[in-house]
């Protein structure tokens, strides 16, 4: 039997000494909001850390205030496949997000003004970094494991390469080791649509008192597409049309255009996306690439981890086709590691990773049961967090 | 319900202690788990079927989903990563038996295949006095809807190892209840149900 968590309230960590970035620029506090669900053992050996994707946030499960689902309930709760029974889950909202953690809407303590386009770039290293603060905070050691899907897959990536003794097992899902030429040239389509909007004001729209509403929602319209698959979209609209004459005209005609444009504003109006922290989290995704700093080996890079792995991509995804996590399994087996991975077949395409599905579902359960037997199994060191 | 079938127990005859292993259609995981409880060994399972994949996973082994027909194992594994590579029950289903041999001797040092025998007796009464396509206990399918594309002899096997340097290191030949007897060492191709074969590359190639 499952249950549903509740409301739950989110909670910020402050950090008030200085972060030095990817890109050099420094950052002199931040916050990081984040939420927890379930109880931390008493050697804190069950916590498990989520990390979310381009426009997700720390609310990955339970309700908000306003009674809104997280982006992963149907996966997270007692009973679920990640079962809040047994671990203590934590999500934080990424650095330069909009939902709380220090990004371009907060007041640079510098100016006294809003951050805006000011706020510095920020690479998922810099993510893992700041998370690793969170970690510490919350006297964690070692996070039984990390979990993320698409970007949040990257990050687990690179806390496995950058921390390694700092986690037991890397749920890899639905991810890449890095973006191609066509995920970048997507990126970047989605980043003029913004910056091209009369509202954009060069990344000063806050203190103009509007926001760039229609690059954001055609910026959204592109991204939401390469979430579909050519499949499911011809099966969910076809060329079903609204009305049953053709009008000749540009006005929404078929199905699959009212439902884009209906994405597009729902997020660039109703969940009041910042379109800077936008911008950030598309160029930290375009800049991902930990092989770089390997000589561009990712089996070298890999053979810095020593987290077990489970690496999922989904069958009809091509935004990160189950080739990318190819690359990925490929580079684990070639350093031996303790590597599983499954191929789910699904109709969804990119966005699968966030949808219940009996094979996910299992694969979930069936290797959680192993995360759980491994931090029930570890010896408790005296070395609460450092 | 996971069972460590009598073939199974004659495989692990051939494990060598704390080995590498490669399962290929490990199905449920009960073989690797059997040779990594009993004999310390480490390594994957590689199987299809998503539902004997999240079997293999809750027994906590390592089980890499791919198809054996559209997968280039060499690309996953290196040259000799494998102190063994086992398929059980699955040549006589893949596209290509021959290069998936090439394959398995490419990244494994030894290779362990069991298959069933087209060539028993039973199989050749049937299509002789029946004029029928067999359908025997270990071959139940119809000819029209069976998984078994690439069904061979003892014999045909043998001459294609000879074909392609391979060398037998051991064979065992059973019944479908995994005995063996002497009429089966004498005729295996006519007697032998099941074999098992340990294979490795000709040494002087």
């Amino acid at each position: 039997m499952t249950q549903e968590l509740g409301i739950i309230t989110p909670q910020v960590m402050s950090i008030e000494s200085p972060l030095t970035l990817s890109s050099g620029s420094v950052l002199p506090r931040y916050d990081l909001t984040f939420e927890t669900y379930g109880e931390l053992n008493a050697d804190a050996s069950n916590a498990l850390l989520i990390c979310h994707a381009l426009s997700g946030n720390h609310h990955v499960a339970g309700l908000d205030v306003d009674g809104k689902a997280g982006w992963w309930n149907s996966y997270i709760g007692s009973g679920k496949p990640i079962d809040t029974d047994q671990f203590f889950v934590v999500c934080s909202n990424n650095l330069g997000g909009c939902h709380g953690s220090t990004g371009p809407t907060t007041t640079n303590p510098e100016t006294g003004k809003v951050y805006g386009p000011d706020f510095p770039m920020v690479t998922c290293k810099d993510w893992v970094n700041s998370q690793n603060e969170l970690r510490k905070h919350l006297g964690i050691d070692q996070w039984a494991a990390l979990i993320g899907g698409s970007m949040g897959g990257m990050q687990v990536l690179q806390w496995s390469i950058n921390y390694p003794d700092k986690l037991r097992h890397a749920l890899v899902i639905a991810a890449a080791p890095k973006l191609s030429a066509q995920n970048i040239a997507f990126n970047e389509v989605a980043r003029r649509a913004i910056m091209t909007d009369p509202d954009f004001h060069e990344g000063r729209f806050i203190e103009h008192s509007t926001t760039p509403k229609q690059g954001l929602a055609q910026a959204r319209m592109l991204g939401h597409l390469t979430y579909l698959s050519d499949d499911m979209m011809g099966s969910k609209f076809g060329r079903e049309r609204r009305e049953t004459d053709l009008k000749y005209s540009y006005d929404v005609e078929f199905q699959v255009e009212s439902y884009l444009r209906y994405q597009g504003e729902k997020f660039a109006t109703k969940q009041n996306f910042d379109a800077n922290t936008y911008l950030l989290m598309t160029k930290a995704l375009d800049y991902f690439d930990p092989a770089a700093e390997f000589n561009h080996d990712l089996t070298k890079t890999l053979s810095q981890a020593t987290a077990k792995f489970l690496v999922v991509s989904f069958t009809t995804d091509w935004r990160f086709a189950p080739a990318r996590s190819h690359e990925i399994v490929k580079a684990l087996l070639d350093n031996d590691a303790d590597v599983s991975y499954a191929e789910v077949t699904s109709e969804h395409g990119h966005d699968a990773f966030l949808l219940p599905n009996d094979h996910y579902m299992g694969i979930f359960r069936a290797y959680m049961k192993r995360v759980l037997h491994d931090s029930l199994t570890i010896t408790t060191t005296s070395e609460a967090a450092k | 319900m996971s069972l460590m079938t009598p073939e199974f127990k004659l495989i692990s005859e051939w494990i060598t202690p704390n080995s590498r292993v490669l399962d290929l259609g490990c199905g449920d995981g009960t073989l690797l788990e059997h040779l990594i409880d009993t004999y310390d060994v480490t390594g994957y399972g590689m199987e299809l079927d998503p539902t004997k994949n999240i079997q293999a996973m809750q027994k906590g082994l390592n089980v890499i989903q791919g198809n054996l027909n559209n997968l280039d194992l060499e690309d996953y594994f290196d040259a000799n990563s494998f102190d063994y590579v086992i398929m059980t029950q699955a040549l006589q289903v893949v596209g290509r038996p021959d290069e998936l041999l090439e394959d398995m001797l490419a990244i494994g040092k030894e290779i362990i295949i069991t298959f069933p025998n087209f060539g028993h007796w039973r199989n050749r009464a049937q299509l002789l006095l029946k004029g029928r396509m067999p359908k025997t206990d270990t071959l139940p399918y119809q000819w029209f809807d069976t998984p078994n594309i690439h069904m061979c002899t003892f014999n045909d096997f043998e001459t294609l190892c000879e074909d392609k340097d391979i060398e037998v290191v051991a064979r065992t030949v059973v019944n479908t209840e995994h005995r063996t007897s002497f009429g089966m060492r004498l005729a295996p191709n006519w007697l032998g149900e099941v074999a098992l074969y340990k294979l490795q590359r000709k040494s002087d190639t």
